[in-house]
């Protein structure tokens, strides 16, 4: 009893070392965002004393490019997650329930897609974007986007509609249902979790994604990441204005993690079969 | 002609064929059950008159309409699954209106409906509760009412009572058998327990191997099976086979006699050793092994004073026998010569 509780008690000290280490980055970013360009490269490095100030993010909001790289980025992110979300819950639903002898061989077709660096076929896709007017647009970053997030949305939805028992869905068959209301009225309720998860898995992805959003847009398309890459300029490096850059651009993704929560921690409670 | 019929119905998964053109009549308003052991393509075939499986070859028709190319919802037919496949979302009443909802019948129909058949099976306090708050007896009667509601033109149950504990299991039995009585709704029923077969059905038809082996009342097919594989499959505990020289005698290769049909008595001719004796109370089953190696079972008396390593002499009932041929075939019975006793030698 006595061995099983120290166990706890250590498992819990690593658990709070390990969420410390992997949250430090950004406790120290908010922190940074506080402080003055000076107090922020100070160095030995000063923890809370220090005088805060908001004068950062009051720079930040009334320079005006936030708002419009912020527009961008939830366009961008929201359209390509929706357009992921589209084309993969069809293939996933066809590869769960009605797989063929060469279903894991487009499984494993589509993911080896994803082991290319995407600087590998850059020089292709910025030509053919050139050519069809697609460089500095959102329509441009939402396709490549969402081709690049689709094959990881439909792995991540074929598992899980794997775990929906087949038979409700032969129910809903046999009572009649048509191929959509079948999708619509007895998978999505079922999977709902699985699909929560798999959107924001795809929204942070493409909230987060640097390198196409980087090389392909200037100044029209630009979303946060352009946004908060501009602060490291020729005239200098703004730690503290980066850093409020940063929190801004963070805090929508863990406003729609907060809001998915509910579904992405929650289990359906099953009861239908057995 | 009204009922399902198929017709050289074969069907395919890859190169192995499951089921093998099966002729097949299920007749209108009747029972049937489908039996046999598992992989004998009992599912399959219900799943394919379901129209959840293509069929490859034959025909299916559906009161005398073919019905292979037909959508599953189109046939008229209602299933009720071995996994029940409720829909967990939904409450009770949703998931007993769900078809009438997807076919757009009006609210007040959908709504009469439902109550109706809740009340027909008991389910009236759980109208609003989710399947995942019932027990397993009652989410299966939420799924045989899901396919009342659609007044089906036959039930098709795929051992719908598996996962039920043993007395809930004989109440169910009885509960289905009693409604589909009493809306005369023709019933297609698939089990690999021989024992629901016997007590449910107006007709057996027993499968194996992807083939009709045979298709009869349970009288008749507990009374003359058609083949040894028959006759061990229908009946508990199963017929005891014999052969040598005592088949011989029978101008058979094997011979099969039920365990009723053999009884313990000292004028016997048939020595065996006693091995083990279950108790049943109203009769006991007397496991022996006969000299010629045989293991047999002989339904006795409650109370026998016979104890595992006795020697006990066995008499076969007068005109009990089984006679089967060298290809497991049943033979008909032979015209006992006049004077002869068959039933008398020794093994």
């Amino acid at each position: 009893m006595r061995t099983r509780r120290r166990y706890r008690a250590i498992a819990t000290m690593f658990a709070w070392a390990a969420s410390l280490t992997i949250a430090f980055p950004l406790l120290w970013t908010l922190l940074t965002s506080f402080k003055t360009e000076l107090e922020a490269v100070s160095f030995p490095p000063r923890f809370l004393s220090f005088d805060w100030t908001l004068a950062n993010y009051r720079g930040i909001l009334a320079e005006g490019d936030y708002l419009h790289s912020l527009i961008n980025s939830v366009i961008v992110a929201g359209g390509s997650s929706a357009l992921v979300l589209a084309l993969a819950i069809p293939a996933a639903w066809s590869m769960a329930f009605a797989p063929t002898r060469r279903t894991r061989g487009i499984l494993l077709w589509m993911l080896s897609t994803k082991m290319l660096p995407p600087v590998g076929v850059f020089i292709p896709i910025f030509l053919f974007y050139r050519d069809w007017g697609l460089l500095d647009s959102r329509t441009g970053l939402v396709l490549l986007l969402a081709a690049a997030n689709l094959p990881i949305a439909a792995w991540m939805l074929f598992s899980n509609f794997r775990d929906v028992p087949g038979e409700i869905l032969e129910a809903a068959r046999m009572d009649g249902a048509s191929l959509w209301q079948e999708l619509v009225s007895v998978l999505a309720p079922l999977a709902l979790p699985g699909i929560a998860s798999t959107f924001f898995l795809v929204f942070t992805l493409a909230w987060n994604e640097s390198f196409w959003t980087l090389n392909l847009v200037t100044t029209e398309a630009t979303p946060l990441t352009a946004f908060i890459a501009a602060f490291s300029s020729p005239q200098g490096l703004f730690w503290a204005r980066l850093s409020a850059a940063s929190i801004l651009s963070i805090v929508p993704v863990l406003l729609i993690g907060w809001l998915c929560q509910r579904q992405l921690v929650r289990g359906l409670t099953f009861g239908a079969v057995k | 002609m009204s009922g399902i019929v198929l017709e050289g119905v074969t069907k395919r998964f890859g190169d192995h064929l499951v089921t093998d053109g099966i002729d097949l009549v299920i007749p209108d308003g009747a029972f049937t059950v489908f039996v046999g052991p598992s992989g004998c393509g009992k599912t399959t075939l219900l799943r394919l008159i379901a129209g959840l499986e293509d069929i490859d070859s034959g025909r299916l028709l559906i009161d005398g309409v073919d019905a292979a190319q037909t959508s599953p919802a189109a046939r008229g037919l209602a299933m009720v699954f071995q996994s029940y496949a409720l829909y967990p979302h939904m409450t009770v009443r949703a998931n007993l209106g769900f078809a009438l909802k997807v076919a757009r019948r009006p609210r007040a129909e959908i709504a009469e409906r439902t109550e109706q058949v809740a009340e027909m099976l008991n389910l009236t306090p759980f109208l609003d509760r989710r399947p995942g708050a019932l027990s397993g007896g009652q989410r299966q009667r939420v799924a045989i009412g899901r396919a009342l509601v659609r007044e089906p033109k036959a039930f098709l149950f795929d051992e719908p009572l598996s996962n039920l504990d043993a007395e809930l299991r004989a109440q169910m039995r009885i509960e289905i058998r009693r409604l589909q009585q009493q809306l005369g709704i023709t019933a297609i029923y698939v089990t690999h327990d021989q024992a629901e077969a016997m007590t449910m059905a107006d007709r057996i038809v027993v499968f194996r191997d992807g083939r009709v082996e045979q298709a009869g009342s349970p009288s008749e097919i507990y009374r003359n099976p058609a083949s040894r594989f028959v006759a061990g499959f229908i009946g508990s505990p199963r017929m005891n086979f014999l052969g040598g020289a005592i088949a011989a005698k029978h101008g058979a290769v094997t011979i099969g006699v039920r365990p009723e049909h053999l009884a313990i008595d000292p004028a016997g001719t048939i020595s065996a050793a006693v091995q083990a004796i279950e108790y049943l109370g109203s009769d006991s089953f007397v496991h022996l092994g006969a000299q010629s190696g045989e293991t047999l079972i002989a339904r006795g008396v409650p109370d026998l004073d016979f104890r595992p390593g006795d020697t006990v002499q066995l008499r076969i009932a007068p005109g009990a026998v089984h006679r089967f041929d060298a290809d497991d075939r049943a033979m008909p019975a032979p015209a006992p010569a006049p004077g002869a006793n068959i039933f008398e030698e020794t093994v």
